[in-house]
């Protein structure tokens, strides 16, 4: 119990750590937020004015107090580019990138796990050749040249799928529109977590107690089973762990190319034009996603190999 | 025990059989020999070397009018003048596609070697002293892995600007807090094996100790690791490419000329596919070279 406190407050100032090393890339970044939003009806005046409204033209220290004060607040204040609120803008796109990351993590274990196994226990057959051949083309094809191929031959060759968008509300609807980009997200890590399923399996099955395992008789099941799966499973779960975060960073490649709303969309598309109040607050949303999963499999560790849970 | 001493390369042996009277049998030697019996790792070489050679093509031989329009030749299909076709400014997409490798190998192989290096020391560091000094290390290391590479390098990007060199110090600075935790995560599990405990108990220094026993242990799964991060980079690059962030136009990288080719997806799938299927095939034979090397480094799997 103990533990799992020292870890929450571990997790609470990795938090706020990356919210500081996010404060100064952004705003060491050369270029004036005010003349990007202004472009060319851009005078002296409006420029002094505006940054006078947005606290730009206070210093740097004031105005990192001022954004901690406020992320700790949840006042994230009004967004540059979108003329509104930050925290409604963002609930507004938040569910269809929610949605997106579990359907895109569903298909990440449903694929590489059972791929990574089937490689693993059938070492050098031809079931390991074509597990690992797929799970070699998810990870070499990159998200977008697969999304863009499956829009191709699905959408615009079969018609089986919309092109672009979220659908219509409907679950039906939203559904359908949903599977072409979770199978693009999703591909590519569950190809990487095949690898690691297989890695990891493999170096387990190598250990001695394995070997005594086999040796006093038990069956192949049992000795995956008992002995080797649940040790495996922790460079698995970190890997899952990694993963949610390069999956959270992927889905904007995904909404761009599918033409979905998301927060990767928008994260992306407020870094380029320094949107500050909204990327901040995008940063804010997504690296508390990714500590809070990262804790949870940090916590899983020890029950999957209790030998960590002293180390 | 038996990687750490063979890993060392200090003791060798004469080998009777196969390798002929006289061939020394090194760690190095063996390994070389069981990559050369993997087909799979082979297959790999033979892309990589493929790409390596499609990059010094690339490099010196790249015909003078690649990037010039030709609009009166837009969107050909494949054919014997044009063998991969034409792009939707006219342009020949078998020059571009190999004008495009000296800027994947660039970025592939200079960020790895840069995140690898500082990535793997960090790691080593936080690994063994896990005190103060590694919690310090492994909280900034979360703190940048927190970042999805794709977010840590935009950031980056918009610090630096567009531009080849920018995209390979924000790729090789995403890679970095990756190979610090993996191998912090070698570290604990090997400094808790019974040869690191007698190591230490006869007083073997610390560095000895890191240097001798826990890094060549390591070693494979950070050649893995570096050959499936070039793989990585060159995705990454051309991700920030696609995304505009890359070299300006007209540089043909590979990511520009997908971005180029998704508005006339539907008439010209090829100004798509063929820089589609460098990139594939590029960082399947980079993989294909990681899964070789780690089967041939792991002796386990190789006295089997």
């Amino acid at each position: 119990m103990n533990q799992i406190v020292a870890r929450l407050a571990q997790a609470v100032l990795t938090v706020f750590g990356a919210l500081t090393i996010v404060f100064f890339i952004l705003h060491l970044t050369p270029g004036d937020p005010v003349q990007i939003m202004l472009g060319d009806y851009a005078t002296p005046e409006l420029i002094s004015a505006l940054r006078q409204h947005y606290g730009l033209d206070r210093p740097l220290p004031v105005q990192y107090v001022t954004f901690l004060k406020n992320t700790v607040t949840g006042n994230f204040g009004m967004s540059l580019s979108q003329k509104s609120d930050v925290t409604v803008v963002i609930r507004s796109a938040m569910s269809y990138t929610v949605e997106l990351a579990i359907a895109a993590m569903i298909v990440t274990c449903v694929i590489g796990i059972p791929l990574g196994m089937i490689a693993a226990l059938k070492r050098n057959t031809a079931a390991d050749f074509a597990a690992m051949v797929i799970a070699l083309l998810g990870v070499a094809t990159p998200g977008f040249l697969l999304a863009l191929l499956m829009i191709y031959l699905l959408s615009y060759r079969l018609g089986w799928f919309p092109v672009q968008g979220a659908g219509s509300g409907g679950l039906g609807s939203n559904l359908h529109h949903l599977i072409l980009p979770a199978v693009a997200l999703g591909f590519e890590s569950s190809a990487l977590v095949a690898r690691t399923t297989r890695s990891a399996l493999l170096a387990v099955l190598g250990e001695d107690y394995i070997r005594t395992a086999r040796a006093k008789g038990l069956s192949s099941r049992a000795v995956v089973q008992t002995h080797a799966l649940r040790p495996a499973l922790v460079p698995i779960l970190a890997v899952l762990g990694l993963y949610f975060g390069q999956l959270l960073g992927g889905a904007g490649i995904a909404e761009i190319v599918f033409g979905r709303p998301g927060l990767g969309k928008l994260l992306i598309d407020a870094i380029l034009v320094r949107d500050y109040p909204l990327s901040q607050a995008l940063i804010f949303v997504f690296l508390v996603a990714v500590i809070g999963v990262n804790f949870v499999t940090d916590t899983l560790y020890g029950f999957a190999d209790p030998r960590l849970r002293w180390s | 025990m038996r990687d750490h001493v063979a890993a060392s390369g200090t003791r060798t042996a004469r080998a009777n059989g196969p390798l002929g009277k006289g061939a020394q049998r090194t760690f190095w030697r063996d390994m070389a020999r069981s990559f050369r019996r993997n087909p799979a790792g082979m297959v790999g070489l033979i892309l990589v070397l493929v790409f390596l050679v499609a990059a010094a093509w690339g490099e010196v031989a790249t015909p003078a009018g690649t990037n010039r329009t030709h609009l009166a030749s837009r969107l050909r299909a494949p054919s014997a003048q044009h063998l991969l076709g034409t792009d939707g400014q006219g342009r020949d997409i078998l020059n571009r596609v190999l004008a495009g490798a000296p800027l994947a190998l660039a970025v592939g192989v200079l960020s790895v070697a840069g995140g690898a290096l500082i990535g793997c020391t960090l790691g080593l560091i936080a690994g063994y002293y896990q005190g103060k000094v590694g919690a310090v290390i492994m909280r900034v290391v979360d703190a940048l892995l927190a970042f999805p590479t794709l977010l840590l390098a935009l950031a980056i990007m918009a610090t630096l600007g567009a531009g080849l060199t920018n995209v390979m110090i924000a790729v090789g600075f995403s890679t970095l807090p990756r190979f610090a935790r993996m191998m912090q995560a070698e570290v604990l599990t090997i400094s808790g094996r019974e040869f690191v405990t007698a190591a230490r108990s006869i007083g073997a220094p610390v560095r000895a100790i890191l240097v001798r026993h826990v890094l060549p242990n390591a070693l494979s799964s950070v050649l893995v690791m570096a050959t499936l991060y070039v793989s990585t980079a060159i995705l990454a690059e051309a991700t920030l490419d696609f995304l505009g962030l890359g070299p300006q136009p007209p540089t043909p990288s590979w990511g520009s000329m997908i971005n180029d080719g998704s508005s006339v997806l539907q008439l010209a799938p090829w100004v798509v596919l063929f820089p589609g299927l460098a990139i594939t095939l590029t960082v399947l034979g980079f993989s294909l070279v990681g899964d070789g090397l780690r089967d041939a480094l792991d002796t386990r799997l190789r006295e089997r």
